[in-house]
């Protein structure tokens, strides 16, 4: 993921004169192709996460896109509030590109753990929260990111992960949209980033004719899209590599109780919402490992 | 401590180039230049072992650099922190609190860190506590270069010398390279000297790989209580002890290889 999207941001960058990519330190092997190609428009400017972002919105307001580059934590929770009042309350075009997504760093322990970025980000207004789930959406955030006007935040895994939709279809990639992955009935599984891979495995592996949608885009969802999912189904299951409190899940339900209370939504769907239980987990372990001691499996899910 | 230190020194670094070959991890090059410091420090200048980790008299580390915890859990190990065999076997295996960042949950280990630039701020708070409860312990708070850059270092520089806390002593391993570049290339540090002095500190630059000056500065700066903190600019180099890995990025990343391990070994003089 990690590689298409720089790849994609390359090509972007070869066509409009615009776009330009900050990195805090982070990078090797990976920027350097966007460095060579395009050196006025890459700044490596070191280990400083909250002056990164300021430069950036300083950047944006002459008239750049400004991507920036780091690893989870360090560019958002560490510039929580360069993010909230100078890129958001501004709305700076600066984009806020992170690898290190959820356990992505297993090993390395709760500092690489990206767990509360979805919740601090949402909070924030003018924010476009996206999790791309594979290189197919990675190469469309790209896209998404490089036309937008305005704040947002691109959450991606690592690298080497599969494609979970097929290349010769092309995707509805918009905000808002639930992208479809498996056609089911009975239970809907609604998953954010990298591990909507992981639940379309378990899906299958157990036998399950259920739905399964990507969901690139936190919040803001299309009431009718959403409303249809939730008729046609007896149980929804958010399901995100994220605490439990604020994150996708919540967003999910969220909307859909302000749909029930104005009286768009007839019924109340049942969601079960899986997540990390909200609390730091803080062994090393591979991020399957830290998955499954998060209980992020959807082996509970009874349709 | 029956081993000299420069055998402290050795065991270090052949302990961190096995665990990254072990476990296939990173940032052998910080772990090998903070090497000798780590040595000097667990070596008979901190009141530390694994029998007064909760005395409150105890002498504080706070290893900001915690990427390269190789140095440091060998270190602990050698000195006996940790059961035999447990970090060998631990060492950022599923379900082990050997993660490959210092963790706190690790007898032995202040603060968790890798998330760079935190630990100069916990340790002036430590520093200040031991002022005003009039305790003799030191605070020692060890840093990379590359760190300098976060905002948060120079915050805690300011606040240090304001409350004259002279029981802190910073130690800069100063290694010249950072994750993507020379330190020079990236964000130049220089005057560093200059520049904490500039914020009243006690300045003393040093080769970071000389053990008996090391060993006499960290000890005149732990007795020396003049109401300014002290820093110590460790001149070090990247991979120090491998020629291979000596000033090379490349290994902030690399694990080193089975041939690798076994060149390393042979310059360390263990084979
Ligand atoms: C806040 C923060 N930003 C970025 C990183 C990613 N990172 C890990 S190590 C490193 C730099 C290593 O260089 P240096 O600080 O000089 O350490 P050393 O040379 O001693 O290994 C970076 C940028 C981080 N760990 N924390
Ligand atoms: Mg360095």
């Amino acid at each position: 993921m990690r590689n298409t999207f720089i790849n994609t941001l390359c090509e972007l960058a070869a066509a409009r004169d615009d776009i330009f990519l900050l990195c805090g330190d982070l990078g090797y092997s990976v920027l350097e192709i966007f460095a060579d190609r395009f050196p006025k428009r890459f700044l490596n400017v070191g280990i400083a996460e909250q002056n990164m972002t300021q430069v950036a919105v300083g950047l944006a307001r002459e008239g750049y896109n400004v991507f920036t580059y780091s690893i989870g934590n360090f560019s958002t929770l560490r510039a929580m509030e360069q993010i909230r009042h100078d890129v958001c309350y501004h709305e700076a075009s600066v984009k806020l590109v992170i690898v290190g997504a959820g356990f992505a760093y297993g090993p390395q322990g709760v500092s690489h753990h990206t767990t509360e970025d979805i919740a601090m980000l949402r909070a924030i207004p003018n924010m476009t929260v996206c999790a791309p789930a594979d290189p197919v959406e990675a190469r469309a955030a790209a896209r998404f990111m490089a036309s937008y006007r305005g704040p947002g935040y691109v959450r991606i895994n690592k690298s080497g992960e599969a494609s979970i939709h097929d290349p010769a279809i092309s995707l509805n990639f918009a905000p808002g949209r639930l992208l479809p992955v498996q056609a089911g009935n009975d239970v809907a599984i609604l998953a954010t980033g990298a591990i909507v891979a992981h639940a379309l495995l378990e899906v299958r592996a157990a036998g399950k004719s259920w739905s399964v949608y990507s969901i690139p885009f936190v919040g803001g969802y299309d009431p009718v899209q959403l409303r249809e999912i939730a008729q046609a189904h007896g149980l929804l299951v958010t399901l995100e590599e994220h605490q439990l409190n604020g994150g996708f899940g919540s967003s999910i339900v969220e909307s859909l109780s302000d749909m029930y209370a104005v009286g768009s939504l007839a019924i109340m769907p049942r969601v079960k919402r899986i997540a990390i239980p909200n609390c730091f987990i803080s062994t090393a372990g591979s991020q399957d490992y830290l998955r499954a001691t998060a209980g992020l499996t959807l082996a509970s899910v009874q349709s | 401590m029956t081993i000299a230190l420069e055998e402290f020194a050795r065991r270090i670094r052949l302990s961190s180039l096995d665990l990254c070959h072990r476990k296939r991890t990173s940032h052998i090059g910080g772990a090998l230049s903070v090497a000798d410091i780590l040595a000097v420090l667990y070596g008979g200048i901190m009141h530390i072992a694994p029998d007064v980790v909760n005395d409150p008299a105890r002498d504080r580390l706070f290893y900001s650099k915690g990427h390269a915890c190789a140095a440091l859990y060998a270190a602990l190990d050698i000195r006996g922190f940790f059961p035999t065999g447990a970090l060998q076997e631990g060492f950022a295996v599923d379900g082990s609190n050997f993660t490959s960042h210092v963790s706190h949950r690790l007898p032995g280990v202040e603060l968790s860190t890798g998330s760079l630039g935190h630990a100069l701020g916990v340790a002036c708070g430590s520093a200040l506590a031991g002022k005003r409860r009039n305790l003799p312990y030191s605070v020692f708070a060890v840093l990379s270069d590359g760190e300098m850059d976060e905002g948060s270092n120079w915050e805690a520089i300011l606040f240090a010398a304001h409350n004259r806390l002279d029981n802190l002593i910073a130690i800069v391993d100063y290694n010249k390279v950072q994750s993507f570049g020379a330190v020079e290339a990236v964000m130049g540090l220089e005057p560093l000297a200059g520049k904490f002095r500039a914020f009243n500190w006690s300045v003393i630059e040093l080769d970071g790989h000389e053990l008996s000056i090391l060993e006499s500065a960290l000890s005149a700066a732990k007795v020396s209580r003049q109401g300014r903190p002290h820093c110590i600019i460790a001149h070090t180099v990247k991979g120090k002890g491998v020629s291979f890995m000596e000033g090379q990025l490349a290994w902030h990343y690399k694990f080193p290889s089975d041939a690798d391990l076994h060149a390393a070994r042979v310059e360390l003089g263990q084979l």
